[in-house]
């Protein structure tokens, strides 16, 4: 068996057990639903800056766009300006498609080699990861956002408007919320892939499987205690108020399945910043895709640039100067 | 020769499922059992090449022997070099960090593709160096070290000496085309990493030999080879002779010229090895019509002799040792601003580092056409403009005559260079002089051209002779999607504006694709221009007949 899947899985299962047997068992409410939800914000909150430091501290000396299209040049050329952008509001244009429609991703295609007559490589548009990876993301900002009426009094009319979208669809009591189902099953599809495809199974690190089980977890665990184990909906709301609020309080009744769902949830947040997750910041900063190719048409200063040893022209003459001359080339010095 | 494989066997070799190979589960696990192994490979640099660089730890190694000669610190060296690639470049930086391993660029390389070998999958190939950056650059790396179990829970590793020694065979598996980075989320781009991971190797004196020489040779001469400037005038005055048994005009260049109005630059591949010689006499053509009908002044510099910078390959710091002539050289002849050759990673290195590395470049001024008044925009700083940006310029406002007829025997695709397409976006200029040099133009499958094109197999330095497997299992996703339209249209002639192309395109034909040549786009142009005063034309530049004229 794969213990690169394996280990990540039972330490999810592990996970869910702690919070789950110490609160049941143990009476550990306090802990599991204030102490390590507020370590976990917090460690998100520093671990995320920190990071995102980082990288801006780090310098840009060129400008090195992946350029996708045609360059902008002669008048009569006509340029794409989008992916190949040379002013800052085409760069806009471009990473908004890249941070909201997966653009690069979108392109992907699929290789394929027939060992015949022929032996033809193929390449197919491979449209299935960009569906995945697009309904994982927006099924997950909208639980995310969905999320903010437990913890907002009165609950902000964009957040309501967004659940009468999510629950558009009518289906049973209560009302069935589409990002749910949506996040697991996309969740489930990223999971099958590296487990399935033997090229990103054999890329496939503990670190790519445990995030996707932590969030099958939480996917699960909510969806549960939503439609099927029905929790007490109230002390949530009054235990998730106070931590809004900073009086924390433990309202009676509640159980152990909502703590193990806030626990698997402290923990993506406490991981997040040392993790793979961080590209969620790294997009933005990626500098083949930020900048405009306009490298040709404006100076752009390197901020570490440095002098360096070059072969000067007057040593390259004196080097050949009989040779240049007898060739008949030009010289600079005669003798 | 006879130890190279068979188009028929290299097929056989090519399987895209990693598990079927017989490969670890885990490729942490490889490092111990890498094999290097001859034909994929190319020769370590000669230290005397190392030594002319000023390069560290010069010596005579042989990747084949278990001891590589490595300095004592060589791993203190190494961490000190990732320490400071990770301040001085946020790409770097970032490409450690947000990779998720999606596997969108995994069937993207085309030494993937060739090979099967999935540590040439780009993914891979940066994992290589991001295992040894998650262990020692990371609070998870240093955390998890300490837990048994952890590195691999991590998929961190310690830097060993099998490690560097995948590290070194792969990022020379690498020709730095950055087609990945097209389809990749985040934009990672691997030739950014294999960059950073060839200066690395630097440092403790590991490169090949195909691109130390060149280096020092560039540095010393001028040129890649090595020419020396009586020779490369000799050179360019033969193929004056060849243009005037052909045409009857005499076509001699100007070299070193002080005052002259632009001055020209190309590959030395050009000047050199066919059919980029081709190529060569269709600049020379061009110039001289331009000068007897217009009076431009184009010199030719035999100091500033090399547009292809082999720098680019080894580091930063060498790219700007042997970019910084062109500008020198400019300055020096006083000339108003400065053209390139058909050449691709030469301008991936103009076009987006030489102003920020060698200018700002005010003693030039901003490119204007005196012919058609065009002014570039888009290289008013560099002041450094693409020969087809120029010649379809002249062809626009109808500048000049071409007799299309006269390339009715090709019938032509286009090969777009790697580092025009995705590190500039010259991708219809070319296509444009093609057009109005010749009838019959074919376009190759979409997936396989402008930014998704294939590479050579045989850039970035691998251009050698001794890794001819590698070469050739790296150039068959070219070569199908040139075999289909050569099989559909009848393609016979793959143009490109490249040089390292013309080399590499010309050897994988031969293999891959036999009755394909290749050519240059200004072979083209030199063939359709009709000089003045020049003879009634009988023959193309590779000296066979013109079409229509074996006939009579």
């Amino acid at each position: 068996m794969n213990q690169r899947y394996l280990i990540p899985l039972t330490a999810v299962f592990l996970l869910f057990l702690m919070a789950y047997i110490g609160v049941e068992g143990l009476g550990l409410q306090v802990v599991f639903g204030v102490i390590f939800p507020y370590l976990a914000v917090l460690l998100f909150l520093i671990g995320f800056v920190k990071k995102v430091m980082g990288w801006a501290a780090s310098a840009v000396p060129f400008r090195i766009p992946t350029t996708c299209g045609q360059q902008k040049s002669l008048p009569w050329i006509k340029q794409n300006t989008i992916d190949n952008p040379n002013t800052s509001a085409g760069v806009f244009v471009r990473m908004v498609f890249e941070i909201f429609l997966f653009r690069s991703l979108f392109r992907n295609t699929k290789a394929a080699f027939n060992r015949n007559a022929d032996n033809r490589l193929s390449y197919s548009w491979e449209i299935f990861l960009w569906v995945g990876a697009l309904a994982f993301h927006y099924a997950f900002l909208t639980v995310l956002l969905r999320h903010f009426r437990f913890f907002t009094a009165p609950v902000p009319s964009c957040i309501q408007f967004l659940e009468y979208i999510d629950g558009i669809v009518q289906l049973g009591l209560p009302g069935l919320f589409v990002s749910g189902p949506v996040l697991l099953l996309a969740a489930l599809f990223l999971l099958g892939r590296r487990i399935f495809d033997a090229k990103v199974n054999y890329i496939s690190q503990a670190a790519d499987y445990f995030p996707l089980f932590l969030i099958i977890g939480i996917a699960a665990t909510g969806i549960a205690m939503r439609y099927f184990t029905k929790v007490d909906i109230i002390g949530i709301k009054e235990l998730t108020m106070g931590l809004a609020t900073f009086s924390p309080v433990i309202p009676e009744g509640v159980g152990g399945l909502f703590y193990a769902h806030v626990f698997l949830v402290s923990v993506l947040f406490a991981y997040f910043p040392t993790s793979k997750l961080m590209h969620m910041g790294g997009v933005f900063l990626s500098p083949t895709r930020n900048m405009a190719n306009n490298t040709r048409a404006k100076h752009h200063e390197n901020p570490w640039n440095y002098d360096v040893d070059v072969h000067t022209y007057a040593q390259y003459e004196d080097h050949f100067r009989d040779k240049m001359i007898e060739a008949g080339l030009p010289v600079d010095k005669k003798e | 020769m006879s130890d190279e494989l068979t188009p028929d066997e290299a097929l056989d070799k090519i399987d895209y499922s990693p598990r079927s190979k017989g490969e670890p589960s885990n490729w942490l696990d490889t490092t111990k059992s890498v094999q290097i192994r001859p034909g994929m490979y190319c020769y370590a640099a000669k230290a005397d090449s190392v030594n002319t660089l000023g390069l560290p730890n010069a010596r005579e190694w042989n990747p084949l022997d278990d001891d590589w000669k490595l300095p004592e610190d060589w791993k203190e060296i190494l961490h000190n070099g990732i320490k400071e690639r990770l301040e001085r470049f946020r790409t770097f930086k970032v490409f450690m960090d947000v990779c998720v391993r999606c596997g969108a660029c995994a069937d993207k390389c085309h030494f993937f593709l060739g090979t099967g070998d999935p540590k040439n999958m780009p993914v891979l190939r940066a994992e290589l160096l991001r295992s040894i950056y998650r262990n020692d650059f990371t609070t998870a790396g240093k955390i998890m070290k300490k837990i048994p179990g952890g590195q691999r829970l991590l998929g961190a590793r310690d830097l060993s000496l099998e490690a560097l020694k995948e590290m070194w065979y792969y990022f020379f598996q690498c020709t730095e085309c950055r087609r990945c980075s097209v389809f990749c989320p985040y934009g990672i781009d691997t030739a950014e990493i294999t960059i950073m991971g060839r200066e690395l190797l630097n440092l403790i004196g590991l490169n090949i030999d195909w691109i130390a020489t060149p280096v020092s040779n560039c540095y010393q001469t001028g040129n890649h080879l090595g020419i020396q400037p009586h020779a490369f005038k000799d050179m360019l005055e033969f193929f004056v002779e060849d243009i005037e048994d052909i045409t009857g005009v005499d076509c001699t260049p100007q070299f070193q010229k002080k005052g002259a109005d632009i001055l020209f630059i190309t590959p030395s591949g050009d000047v050199f090895a066919d059919p980029g010689t081709y190529t060569c006499q269709g600049y020379l053509i061009l110039f001289k019509y331009l000068k007897e009908k217009y009076g431009l002044d184009v010199t030719w510099s035999t100091y500033a002799s090399e547009g292809g910078n082999f720098g680019f390959f080894t580091s930063h710091e060498t790219m700007k040792r042997l970019n910084a002539k062109m500008y020198a050289e400019a300055k020096r002849l006083g000339v108003k601003w400065i053209l390139g050759g058909e050449c691709g990673h030469m301008w991936r290195v103009i076009h987006q580092y030489m102003d920020t590395m060698n200018g700002p470049a005010d003693f030039l001024e901003v490119p204007v056409n005196p012919i058609t008044g065009t002014r570039f925009e888009n290289a008013a700083s560099t002041k450094m403009v693409h020969i087809t940006e120029f010649t379809a310029d002249l062809i626009k406002h109808g500048k000049l005559e071409l007799d299309k007829s006269r390339n009715a025997n090709r019938i032509m695709t286009f090969h777009d260079s790697c580092n025009p397409a995705r590190g500039m976006g010259l991708l219809d200029e070319p296509r444009y002089v093609i057009e109005n040099c010749c009838d019959n133009f074919y376009e190759m499958p979409p997936n396989t051209i402008r930014e998704q094109t294939f590479c050579c197999g045989s850039g970035a330095g691998l251009n050698a002779g001794e890794n001819m497997e590698l070469r050739m299992a790296g150039a068959l996703p070219r070569a199908n999607a040139l075999k289909h339209v050569h099989e559909k249209y009848g393609v016979n002639t793959l143009g490109t504006i490249c040089a390292i192309d013309r080399a590499a395109l010309s050897t994988l034909c031969e293999y891959w694709v036999p009755d394909v040549e290749v050519a240059g786009v200004h072979e083209l142009v030199g063939n359709a221009l009709i000089l003045p005063g020049e003879k009634e034309r009988t023959e193309d530049l590779r000296m066979e007949p013109l079409p229509g004229v074996e006939e009579e």
